[in-house]
């Protein structure tokens, strides 16, 4: 079992400020994570490697800082990991990555899956992931909590619905997305982070792989940021909660109607 | 500022603070208003590899260097200073076998700390009922018997006495030369005679366990004894010089912790239309913390930068450990009238930093023996 996990360095969201003159994030002496959602999907990969054997590599697109979230990753069960990183990259919206990415994987070998978490908490459109499968051409499966892999080389996910879970099964290789999970990322051992600390992480460049350098970097991304701008905080929220639910929806009609929205 | 590391040894630290954050603060308080062993807790800090820190990679542990070991100390203190503690001494027994004992012996204590031969937990019994101070004046001995060593006695105030599975033990082999007449041995719980006894219920420090052990004839193989017969005093002091500083980095944590719930708490409160971190008076205080902190982290790295260099160190050692424990004293009392009637209050943490700061101007050697130490240097 030969898993393969994306991983973005995002800044860490909970301590972000905004300036509200620019409209951009203050990313002085903002911490740099491994987003959560890849945490998880890493956890759910490692684990399967410990159930079943097999590797876990991770990868990562991003500037050479990007490797502090790799080594991260090599603290807590990846074996390999490997640096995206190339200037022709830079500017890429999530096609492009997507794109970017899918390349890599194809140059890197053959894996039975590909996980990612379902986004990073920077951007997050939750496009990448699934952008990926497209571009491989295998099966995807999103919003994934937790997986498992059959004798017969099938994967059976347990992906999360509004309303609870549905199991689902597909054949592998197959691309998963994953969200918050039921189980913690574990936490590195000291010796983990030493051995991480000590262990090589392989930069690729776009000479390193089959790549269309026209389908990457800001030539490859057909979106274009028009303006960025910190939404108006909302007005006083109302709750409405009566003894019955027909009183409550009598009230907010009554509510909406005073307004004229109705 | 603090201590200066390489990026390897910060990722450490940086471990250690998330583990002290996410498992130590949540439940601290509780365990320190029971006075319940949190024996999960020490497994999981042990499952990480956070006992076996200064082990060397040979005989099994991660043969870090001692100031990344304080900055982790510092790290585990300013969270709770009883859990530091308890891990803590099993780097206090160790230090005797790796500094005095054989490869054979190193690797054997080793394996009960983190080769899984034991349970993770080690313990140095030096400290007696008539001899705490006066280390010299114990009364615990050690007869050989052919090719044993016969142990009796009892030893009091020992952190990790109760979950401990392997002791390092300070007794007399030659009751004529008084402290020269000391040898150290390793000891192991499951021996027979060997039996723990009354656990201290402490003012602070209480996710610790300090209790008496008790040697009723316990025969022990002469290869356990280490190093030479008669060493064993200069072992115990070598030992502690070497475990002083690190009560300075404990001191350290406490201090820090004092320093972020003062600036926490003052600027959210008001009086007299202003913040009070913005009254001097507060602000000054702060800062004589902040020059405590900042000198006791000094007096700890200048230590260990004698001891790498080779020079003689008991001093250095000394000053970091009184030091340390004096302010962490003088801060937390500090950070209770920053707090007021809140910080008199077990609702807020400060009055749990008095009460855990206190041990340190007293175990490792009080600071009257510290400045006995200093002022040998100073005056002879």
């Amino acid at each position: 079992m030969d898993i393969l996990v994306c991983v973005k360095q995002v800044p860490d969201t909970t301590e972000i400020k905004i300036n509200y003159e620019t409209n951009t994030l203050i990313r002085e002496g903002v911490p740099s994570i491994v987003n959560p959602f890849d945490a998880y999907a890493l956890e759910v990969a490692v684990r399967l490697k410990e159930k079943h054997g097999g590797t876990v590599t991770v990868l990562s697109m991003g500037p050479d800082q990007a490797k502090a979230a790799l080594k991260e990753c090599l603290s807590v069960g990846a074996d390999k990991a490997y640096l995206l990183s190339d200037r022709a990259f830079g500017g890429s919206d999530t096609l492009a990555t997507s794109y970017i990415l899918a390349s890599a994987i194809h140059s890197l070998g053959k894996f039975d899956l590909i996980m990612c978490g379902k986004q990073a908490i920077d951007g997050d459109t939750a496009q990448v992931g699934p952008e990926i499968a497209e571009h491989l051409d295998i099966p995807q499966v999103t919003y994934a909590l937790d997986a498992d892999v059959t004798e017969d080389g099938k994967v059976i996910v347990k992906k999360e619905t509004e309303t609870g879970y549905e199991m689902v099964e597909t054949q592998i290789p197959a691309l998963l997305t994953v969200v918050k999970t039921e189980f913690e990322p574990r936490m590195a051992s000291v010796k983990a982070k030493i051995a991480a600390n000590r262990k090589p992480i392989d930069v690729i460049t776009s000479q390193d792989i089959t790549i269309d350098l026209s389908r990457a970097g800001l030539k490859g991304s057909p979106t274009k940021v028009k303006k960025t701008y910190t939404p108006p905080m909302k007005g006083d929220s109302v709750v409405i909660k009566e003894e019955t639910a027909k009183e409550s929806v009598d009230k907010l009609i009554s509510i909406l109607d005073e307004k004229s929205i109705i | 500022m603090g201590y200066i590391l390489n990026e390897e040894s910060m990722d450490i630290v940086k471990l250690a603070r998330d583990f002290a954050e996410k498992e130590v603060k949540p439940v601290c308080a509780q365990y320190d208003e029971t006075g319940e062993f949190p024996m999960d807790l020490y497994q999981k800090a042990f499952d990480l590899g956070f006992h076996a820190l200064e082990i060397p990679e040979q005989f099994g542990g991660s043969g870090l260097d001692y100031y990344t070991c304080c900055a982790v100390y510092e790290e585990f203190a300013r969270i709770d200073a009883g859990f530091c503690t308890g891990v803590a001494a099993d780097g206090l027994a160790l230090k005797t076998v790796l500094m005095f004992g054989n490869d054979e012996q190193k690797q054997y204590f080793a394996d009960y700390i983190c080769g899984g031969k034991g349970n993770g937990f080690a313990a140095f019994a030096l400290t007696e009922p008539d001899a705490g101070s006066d280390a010299g004046a114990g009364k615990t001995v050690a007869q050989k018997v052919g090719d044993e060593y016969v142990i009796n006695g009892r030893k009091c105030f020992i952190t990790n006495a109760g979950p401990a599975q392997i002791y390092v033990v300070f007794a007399i082999t030659d009751k004529s030369k008084g402290a020269k007449g000391y040898s150290a041995f390793i000891v192991e719980r499951d021996r027979a005679g060997v039996s723990v006894g009354k656990e201290e219920n402490k003012m602070g420090i209480r996710l610790s366990n300090t209790a008496d052990v008790v040697f009723d004839d316990v025969h022990v193989p002469a290869d356990h004894l280490i190093g030479k017969e008669g060493k064993g005093y200069g072992y115990a002091m070598s030992t502690l010089d070497l475990a002083r500083p690190i009560i300075g980095a404990m001191a350290a944590g406490i201090i820090r912790r004092c320093i972020e719930e003062c600036v926490a708490y003052a600027k959210q409160r008001v009086t007299f239309g202003k913040p009070i971190i913005k009254h001097q008076v507060n602000s000054f205080k702060l800062a004589d913390m902040q020059i405590k902190l900042e000198t006791t982290r000094a007096a700890v790295i200048n230590c260990f930068n004698q001891y790498y260099a080779g020079k003689p160190y008991g001093e250095a050692a000394a000053i970091a450990k009184c030091y340390g424990g004096d302010s962490s004293v003088e801060c937390a009392l500090e950070a209770i009238q920053i707090l007021g009637g809140y910080g008199y209050s077990r609702e807020y943490p400060v009055e749990k930093l008095l009460r855990d700061a206190k041990i340190m101007q007293i175990y490792e050697g009080t600071n009257e023996i510290q400045r006995m130490v200093i002022s040998g240097y100073v005056c002879r």
